[in-house]
């Protein structure tokens, strides 16, 4: 819908470090990108009726007089729906503000009653943005959101008995209504985003922030997230180029294709002389391309004007701040916990966050475990999955294990992995004794790596004339000789102890 | 059953004096030997209104208590939803179509008891003033066949006037209500917007459409009225303040009650007979103790002009539902825009076609401004000058029609004119306020003139006093 509201033109204040390397378009050029997200609001009932909001079924069962636009039915707004915009519009750090549902005239015959419920020019949520948390190359930067307003989801049409599934080779087209009047969010970013990676983290992002305030289940595979990509590109530098939107990005990986796609295809029209033409165009992950859906001038006039059937939405200051105080902890307050708590990196945090492992590690450190080893077991050692089958406890009392000596990095980890295989009552001190765990004594260490010097002289003579490399080789056959059971750390230092 | 008042005819059947049965199967006689000339009723429900009579004498029997209205036959406009039962809003585009569901105000007729014997016929869509651009049948008026019977509710206000049923249910986006009852000598009331749930009101003007109640008298038009109004959590613009008792207060008179002229009701465009009565009602109220004097709601004079910018935007995208997809008439085609195009050119009249147009033009990009804006700063506008004026009187007193009832085959050829039949009734739509019309007297040519009480929003009992008043001085 921002096709036509406001200007998003200007780039929002970002925090973006520097130019990110983009290794997808010729030097010197850059990617503009902004994006369009819908999500459907894990409401019990549709918006504007009582029929159930559900995925799947029977077609045409979550239906009554108001899905079908009958003649006579009038919508009634679904509170619930509203509460969830507004617990991610301040999610989204957007302002709330006093609302108003307009009508979005068109004809399509799975869009019921000739006009969408959409929110136009008095949108509920406004000015936010969200913070994409680190990549590879270091710092998070923060994304402006234009807006974040409610509207009705259309039915789904089958297009049958043609090639394609699409419209213009269908013998004839099925329609479901179970979707339509489902509730959807419309989350318009600014264009802050310059690169696939960027725009990939981006959706991320925003679905683990509706997943967090329970607002979405954030399915891209179900449609309960939906993308359009507007993107342009320019000389680094240069004014904005003509932008186009992509539809039919079904998943984050096509999303990051068809962006680069894209703006190869921009960058080669421009080179040729050409000039880029704005349109829509639609995705086809198959070839991998993009191609011309509509141009600007068969864009349809909406003709938008105030829904009479509805009133004013003024939530007002107690409703906003009730949901601000009832907000769950969000994914970048997580990764900022981690960061304070523990010497993890940013890309760290962001990855343990993402795993949804984060609580536990919290709560492992709370129950005494030490803060380092419990987040590099959460960053290197488990998945997500892992989460349900360890205790905090049983977390710091291997991390103490460790710390203590008495058992190496090594040994923790196939420790970790019996504690995840053994479920949460799993007693890391009794493992460790039943597999044998127990970390050599020093002077045993000692002893051994006082016989391979005597064993390899020359190899010897080599590490102290300053070959590192040759350090590799005598951990090695200590690891060999101990069977593994040597702490790598002890190792080296004990070596580096006895270099002249 | 002409002389007897539909709340009379209530308690004869409380009374057990006469059964619902009885009542019904007159009214559905009197449909059978007298519609046929004169085109007042769709349909006659004839099952639906049997099966609910004796369910209504079997309580009766059982010793149930009973609302004022329970067991007296009620005729709906055809643009009421009624479950299993046509409605076709004058269309052809409906032709055939049972909606699966019942209108707010039909379930509440049924929990008054009421007895729905028939849907009334209507200008297709409620577009026009004279129920000759029904798709079906013009309507005529039953106290002379060479006139109009006012519109779009021609249909009820003729079975009123006929004597067909004693109440009948209308709906008023310009004037739809109050111009036929008017035309017809029957009591028409448009409420405050907002009184009564348009949830299974097939929209014209959402905005401005009201549902109201067609009486012989001002009594039985309150109790209908009570028996349908009050807030409906299914339609969002519904006023949640509980409904007055009115009947209570209809015998209070007038004494003290400041009543205004507004002049720009009373300007050229006025017939000099109508004006004459409306005069002469203000004379009456003042000689029954009202305080009357001259206003003025200067915005009034661009209310026609806001209105056919508002209603019709609003109906282009009200109708845009009537696509053959999901209900009524289909023409196929090989592709869904020829579809679309062969439905609605078949489906739609010519009225319709043009307000389609019209709103269409207004509300698109480029224009929207210049229009629909312009024409929501006039509502604005209006509903400033009336709330200007509503602090000095309780209510105003207006013709309800230019002139009398108007010959068939006229206006409905000149579309402007036709329009300005409206020029008193809009400024009540477009505020919002309540209205309603009294017959007093007749014209120079023997017909009915209706006098207009308009009041402030939620002013229906002031409004419904000074119409008894009137009702009861009237020549």
């Amino acid at each position: 819908m921002s096709e036509s509201v406001g200007g998003t033109g200007e780039t929002f204040v970002t925090n973006r470090p520097q130019q990110p390397q983009n290794p997808a378009v010729p030097d010197g050029w850059e990617i503009i990108i902004g994006l369009e997200v819908h999500a459907e609001l894990a409401t019990h009932t549709k918006l504007f009726s009582g029929s159930l909001n559900e995925f799947g079924g029977e077609p045409n069962t979550n239906i009554d007089p108001v899905t079908l636009g009958l003649p006579g039915a009038l919508p009634v707004l679904n509170r619930q729906a509203v509460e969830l915009a507004i617990r991610t519009g301040l999610a989204l750090n957007c302002t709330v503000q006093r609302s108003v549902f307009a009508r979005k005239n068109y004809f399509y015959p799975d869009m019921p009653k000739g006009y969408q419920i959409s929110q136009y020019d008095l949108p509920i949520n406004v000015d936010g943005w969200l913070e994409i948390p680190a990549g590879q190359d270091g710092a998070a930067t923060r994304i402006g959101i234009e807006r974040a307003h409610l509207e009705e989801d259309t039915g789904k049409s089958s297009h049958m008995g043609g090639a394609s599934g699409r419209i213009h080779d269908a013998a004839y087209s099925l329609i479901d209504f179970n979707r339509a009047g489902v509730p959807l969010l419309e989350i318009v970013g600014r264009p802050d985003l310059r690169t696939a990676d960027e725009a990939k983290a981006y959706v991320s992002e925003l679905r683990d922030i509706l997943v967090a305030v329970g607002a979405s289940d954030g399915k891209m595979e179900e449609g309960s997230m939906r993308v359009d990509c507007n993107v342009s590109v320019r000389r680094i530098g240069e004014g904005l180029g003509t932008r186009c939107e992509i539809k039919n990005v079904n998943t984050l990986r096509g999303l990051g294709r068809a962006i680069d796609y894209e703006a190869r295809r921009q960058i080669d029209l421009i080179n040729s002389g050409e000039e880029v033409q704005q349109e829509t165009r639609h995705w086809n992950d198959d070839t991998g391309r993009t191609s011309t859906l509509r141009s600007k001038e068969e864009a349809t006039d909406y003709r938008y004007f105030p829904e009479p059937d509805l009133v004013v939405v003024d939530p007002g200051p107690e409703w906003i701040e009730s949901v601000r105080a009832a907000l769950p902890m969000l994914p970048r307050e997580r990764r900022a916990r981690l960061v304070e708590r523990t010497e993890v990196s940013a890309r760290g945090a962001a990855i343990v966050v993402e795993r949804g492992l984060d609580n536990l590690v919290v709560a492992a450190i709370e129950a005494g475990g030490d803060p380092n080893r419990t987040i590099t077991h959460a960053e290197h050692n488990l998945a997500g999955d892992d989460a349900g089958r360890l205790t905090p406890e049983g977390l710091a009392a291997l991390t103490r294990l460790e710390v203590e000596g008495a058992v190496t990095a090594t040994q923790a980890k196939t420790l970790l992995a019996a504690m995840v295989e053994r479920g949460p009552s799993a007693d890391p001190v009794a493992i460790a004794a039943e597999l044998g765990f127990e970390a050599m004594k020093s002077d045993e260490l000692d002893a051994i790596v006082d016989r391979l010097i005597a064993e390899f002289p020359d190899d010897w003579a080599k590490f102290c004339g300053g070959e590192n490399k040759v350090m590799g080789f005598f951990v090695g056959q200590v690891m060999k000789a101990t069977q593994g059971k040597a702490d790598g750390k002890a190792v080296t230092a004990a070596l580096n102890a006895r270099k002249p | 059953m002409n002389a007897v008042s539909a709340l009379e005819l209530g308690r004869q059947i409380r009374d057990g004096e006469r059964s619902a049965v009885e009542a019904t199967d007159a009214v559905l006689a009197r449909i059978g030997e007298r519609d046929a000339g004169l085109g007042a009723l769709r349909e006659a429900t004839v099952e639906h209104a049997r099966t609910t009579a004796a369910e209504i004498d079997r309580r009766v029997a059982a010793g149930e208590a009973m609302g004022p209205l329970a067991g007296v036959p009620v005729a709906l406009k055809d643009n009421i939803c009624t479950r299993g039962l046509p409605t076709t809003c004058g269309s052809r585009i409906l032709e055939g179509w049972r909606p699966p569901y019942d209108a707010t105000v039909v379930t509440r007729l049924a929990a008054a008891g009421m007895v729905t014997v028939g849907k009334t016929n209507m200008d297709e869509f409620a577009m026009g003033s004279s129920t000759e651009n029904s798709a079906y049948e013009a309507t005529v008026n039953p106290l002379d066949s060479s006139r109009v019977p006012g519109g779009s509710s021609g249909g009820s206000a003729a079975a009123v006037a006929a004597g067909l049923v004693p109440l009948a249910l209308g709906s008023d986006t310009g004037g739809s209500i109050r111009q036929p009852a008017a035309f017809c000598g029957v009591v028409g009331v448009k409420p405050t917007y907002g009184r009564v749930s348009r949830f299974g009101l097939v929209a014209y003007a959402s905005s401005l459409d009201q549902i109201g109640p067609f009486a012989t008298n001002v009594a039985d038009a309150a109790a209908l009225l009570e028996a349908i109004a009050g807030h409906d959590a299914m339609d969002s613009t519904s006023i949640p303040e509980a409904f007055p008792d009115i009947t209570a207060r209809l015998g209070d008179g007038v004494d003290g009650l400041r009543v205004g002229l507004p002049r720009e009701f009373l300007g050229d465009g006025i017939a000099e007979d109508v004006r004459r009565r409306v005069h002469a009602a203000a004379d009456a109220l003042a000689a029954a103790g009202a305080v009357v004097d001259e206003t003025s709601v200067p915005a009034a004079a661009h209310a026609l002009s806001a209105y056919y910018i508002i209603a019709p935007a609003e109906a282009s995208s009200n109708l845009s539902r009537f696509d053959g997809v999901r209900f009524g008439v289909r023409k196929d085609a090989p592709t869904t825009p020829e579809m679309y195009d062969l439905t609605r050119s078949a489906g739609f009249g010519h009225e319709v076609k043009n307000r389609i147009m019209l709103g269409t033009y207004a509300l698109s990009a480029g224009y929207y401004d210049a229009y629909y804006g312009t024409a929501q700063k006039v509502r604005t506008l209006v509903i400033a000058d009336f709330d200007a004026a509503y602090e000095r009187f309780d209510v105003l007193l207006a013709p309800t029609a230019p002139t009398t009832a108007f010959p068939r085959n006229t206006l409905v050829h000149d579309p402007v004119k036709l329009y300005q039949q409206d020029i008193c009734t809009i400024p009540t739509n477009l505020a919002g306020h309540p209205a309603m019309s009294v017959p007093f007297g007749t014209g120079d040519d023997g017909l009915p003139v209706g006098v207009q009480v308009l009041a402030p929003a939620l002013g229906e009992v002031d409004m419904f006093r000074v119409a008894a008043v009137l009702e009861e001085v009237a020549p």
